[in-house]
């Protein structure tokens, strides 16, 4: 099986894993990376969300072999030390979970949002296809609002 | 887990009637522990639903207000506990799927023990059996149910760490005050709780009567409070059944057959167990199991599998079928149609529950005994059922209870659980057993579908008859309800053979109006498919029906929609609640052509509420809600911000099932099979606002989970029809096979 090194939250990981294993398993089963959840695995509900070199993506179908030598980032390595991200903060200020499954997901789709435009408009919020099945999208909107205006 | 042990000691008998009007007496008990733990009875013990003068038997009692009393009937308890370190804890018999019960449960022991949030711990139960028909969560009834007897266990559990202060310190306990976990004389001395909790415990004390405290004089409940475990979802912590890791425990995908309730009659081994990463692969009773390293490669290998199938139980059936069979099953109305009636018949299509976390769970069975770790509203039935088909006594099954990815009805049942425990049987380890969504979609539970006849008969501008026939398949209840509810069947006043299915609907279903003469029954067809309670089971549907009619019986009468609910209305609270609706929402302003507004109210659970929202349907293909107002009298509010989430939940569920998101039956299976083809509810399908305002009350508390739903599915439903012009009959509105299905399998 080929070894695939990358970097992780910020340090090196090493894997053996076949080239066509989608990146959520290499975390979630091989690494015990839990935070980007399974909701559909083949890019529709946006549950996995998370960064390749600082961009959001979607770990369920980006196979193992294309993250080589690049720069992961997944909800856990997104706070700095206990420092919570200014997002991470907005989401607890607006209590916007409800059961939470899709949050990690959600945070990190508002997070690369919000790098791309400083005030992201009802439209751009609009474009982020994570599903909240709770619901909360009222509040995920509200948050990212004040996660804007405090940055 | 704190064990069970039994009271020794009773405390008080509390006859407090600050919470409302009934008088219900609560004894709590000292259960001999070395630190301080207070043991009460869990449902009511003594008193009656409350005495009501309307003839419908919703009103007389509720779903909730029903599973309180069968859980009366049980000999369990529930223990707060003070520990060596101060800390408050509580495990709760509930389960937690996002409807936030362990903050609000935590705001109720901070605010009685005078304590931080951060020393309160509430936990979930594992399966008490003990404690028979009290842990099913279900009914929007876990504040209902368990919000008096745990302020007043809570309540003692102070008067008791006040006790020992004062037999420390040889004074009385009239001048000594708690505040942040720390009991003060009237001297300065101060002691913790963690020191006195030992105190605390011995039987010796004197009693000491103390109330729970009024609500007016709350601090903690009624004050907007965030989730406890808010820092935990945001930081990815919160472990769900998909995340659990038991040593050895290997991940576990099954093939299912093509069709609903098949079962593999055999299938290509050697060529799925030479797949990359497959461990294992066996035939159990819902499909072909594979055992691998990865979700990943089980996954790739459930996809390669190719199996023998036996015929499922509705392979011949498609929704035209479907339909046909509910409008023969729709029961005759009993007025006869005049020049001065109006009829309507609605359509809801099956609609899956979809919680974003797919079914799963974590077994480890072994000879002697079984481990269950999962999400699970009814755990002692689902450990039981395990215990039978594993042929192990009850006992030998432990059932961790998990918090859920959602649930909306879904986790009542535990088909993951028993689908884990035969694979974790039939491979001899441990499994992490999770579905792909495309079965949670297919093979998993869905409310059921329904057709709907209502007649409305006027004379002189009222009304004077109204009258709505329900046919739907058959609700799947067989995860503890149904024994629930033939425990108390004597009490209920919906007397005679009625099904459990007509329990249910009577006891859910009301009309909040003045209609004259109101009857509203239910058939059901028997179908062998996996249905469940969805959010507020059969009133989204009913109620929604019903206010889309409402809103054509005020045209025909040249009513304002409006004015004409007011006036129909049957109490003040509602006809307050409808008010403030209307003025926060500005019901009547001028909107631009195909635009429009929709009201709709509904009362349930000892709770009201009206939505009024507003659409932009210039193009009827593509609605978007755009805004929303929602107001809600939910008596005595514990926590007004997780409330509001719930309402949220609601309006979402609401825009979703009536606009877009169903489930198409073919041949045996929906053809739905993700997010892209089940159309819940997006970010851009949800209103950019949205203000929801709760009433004050010192009503006792009612249910509130559920309450949602349905107002908001004939708002929605409403202000389509208007910014349309057409009468929405069938549900979802929008409803194309506009996808390629997926291969059945
Ligand atoms: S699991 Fe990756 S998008 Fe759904
Ligand atoms: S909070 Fe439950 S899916 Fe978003």
């Amino acid at each position: 099986m080929p070894a695939y090194t990358f970097t992780l939250n910020g340090s090196p990981v090493t894997v053996d894993a076949p080239a066509d294993l989608d990146l959520l398993w290499v975390l979630r089963d091989k690494l015990g990376v839990r935070g980007p959840k399974y909701g559909c695995g083949i890019d529709v509900c946006k549950a996995c969300t998370s960064h390749l070199d600082g961009e959001a993506f979607n770990p369920c179908v980006t196979p193992v072999s294309e993250v080589g030598g690049r720069e992961v980032t997944t909800i856990e390595g997104l706070a700095d030390g206990d420092t919570l991200h200014p997002v991470q903060e907005a989401w607890i200020d607006q209590d916007v979970a409800q059961c939470g499954y899709c949050q990690p997901g959600q945070i990190m789709a508002a997070v690369a949002l919000l790098k791309r435009t400083k005030n992201p408009t009802d439209a751009d919020i609009d474009a982020i296809e994570n599903v909240c099945r709770c619901g909360s999208y009222f509040r995920i909107r509200e948050a990212i609002k004040a996660a804007a205006a405090s940055m | 887990m704190t064990t069970y042990v039994p009271p020794t000691d009773q405390l008080e008998e509390d006859d407090d009637t600050s919470s409302g009007t009934d008088r219900r007496r609560f004894l709590t008990y000292l259960v001999a522990a070395p630190t301080l733990t207070i043991a009460v009875q869990l449902g009511i013990d003594g008193g009656s639903p409350a005495a009501a003068l309307v003839p419908q038997p919703a009103d007389i009692i509720d779903l909730g207000e029903l599973l309180i009393l069968a859980g009366a009937a049980t000999s369990g308890m529930l223990t707060i506990e003070i520990t060596e370190d101060g800390t408050a804890r509580l495990a709760l018999p509930r389960a937690e799927v996002g409807q936030g019960i362990t903050t609000t449960f935590s705001m109720l022991l901070a605010e009685e023990l005078d304590l931080a949030l951060d020393d309160v711990e509430v936990t979930l139960a594992d399966a008490r059996p003990e404690l028979l028909f009290n842990q099913l969560t279900g009914g929007s009834n876990t504040v209902r149910s368990m919000y008096d007897p745990v302020r007043r266990a809570a309540a003692a559990a102070r008067g008791r760490l006040l006790a020992a202060a004062a037999a420390r310190w040889k004074v009385s306990t009239s001048g000594l005050t708690t505040s942040g976990g720390v009991v003060s004389g009237p001297d300065g001395r101060t002691a913790t709780y963690a020191e006195l909790t030992a105190d605390a415990a011995s039987s010796g004390l004197p009693n000491l009567r103390v109330s729970p405290k009024k609500p007016a004089d709350y601090e903690v409940i009624g004050t907007p409070t965030g989730r406890v475990d808010a820092r935990k979802a945001v930081t990815g912590q919160i472990e769900y059944g998909v995340d659990v890791d038991v040593p050895g425990a290997m991940p576990v995908m099954v093939a299912r057959p093509p069709t609903i309730n098949g079962s593999p009659t055999s299938f290509n081994e050697a060529a799925i167990k030479a797949m990359p990463g497959v461990i294992d692969a066996a035939m159990i009773e819902t499909g072909v199991a594979v055992l691998a390293e990865t979700f990943g490669q089980a996954l790739d290998a459930k996809m390669a599998v190719e199996a023998t199938w036996t015929k499922g139980t509705i392979d011949d059936l498609s929704d035209e079928q479907i339909f046909a069979r509910l409008r023969k099953a729709t029961l005759p109305f009993t007025v006869p149609k005049t020049g001065l009636s109006l009829d309507a018949e609605f359509d809801f299509h099956f609609v899956s529950h979809a919680p974003l976390e797919p079914n799963s769970a974590v077994a480890d069975v072994r000879k002697d005994g079984a481990t269950i770790w999962a999400a699970a509203k009814s755990p002692i039935i689902a450990a039981q059922a395990i215990a039978q088909e594993l042929g192990l006594p009850q006992g030998k099954v432990t059932f961790h209870v998990l918090q859920g990815g959602g649930s909306f009805g879904r986790r009542l049942f535990y088909d993951a659980a028993l689908e884990a425990a035969r694979a974790s049987k039939a491979f001899g380890r441990p499994v992490r057993l999770m579905w792909t969504r495309i079965d949670d979609m297919r093979h998993g539970r869905a409310r059921a579908a329904s057709h709907h006849k209502l007649r409305a008969t006027f004379a002189l501008g009222g009304v004077l008859s109204y009258e709505q026939r329900v046919a739907s398949v058959e609700t799947d209840t067989r995860h503890g309800l149904g024994e629930i509810l033939t425990a108390v069947a004597a009490s209920l006043p919906v007397a005679g053979n009625a099904s459990f299915a007509q329990t249910i609907f009577l006891t859910t279903v009301k009309c909040p109006y003045n209609f004259g003469v109101v009857t509203q029954l239910l058939n059901e067809i028997p179908l062998k498919m996996h249905t469940g309670s969805w959010r507020s089971v059969y009133s989204a549907n009913t109620r929604g029906a019903e206010e889309i009619l409402v809103d054509e019986m005020a045209a025909k009468l040249g009513r304002d929609p409006v004015a004409f609910r007011r006036q129909q209305l049957k109490t003040r609270r509602q006809k307050a609640v409808l008010d403030r609706a209307a003025q926060e929402g500005g019901w009547g302003r001028a909107m631009p052509k195909g635009h429009a507004q929709g009201i709709a109210f509904h009362d349930e659970y000892k709770s009201c509420t009206a939505v009024l929202v507003e659409i932009d349907a210039t193009d009827p293909q593509d609605p978007r809600v755009t805004k929303a107002t929602i107001v809600a009298d939910v008596g005595l509010c514990l926590n007004p911000s997780g409330l509001k989430s719930q309402l949220l939940g609601g309006l979402t569920d609401a825009i979703g099932t009536t606009l877009r998101a169903g489930l198409h039956i073919k041949n045996g299976l929906p053809l739905e099979g993700s997010y892209s083809q089940f159309h819940y509810t997006r970010q851009a399908d949800s209103p950019t606002d949205v203000n929801i305002i709760i009433m004050d009350s010192s009503e006792k508390p009612g249910g509130a989970g559920e309450l949602g739903v349905p107002a908001a599915v004939g708002a929605v439903a409403n202000a389509y029809a208007r910014a349309t012009g057409t009468k929405p009959r069938s549900f979802p509105i929008i409803f194309p096979v506009d996808f390629e299905p997926f291969p059945a399998h």
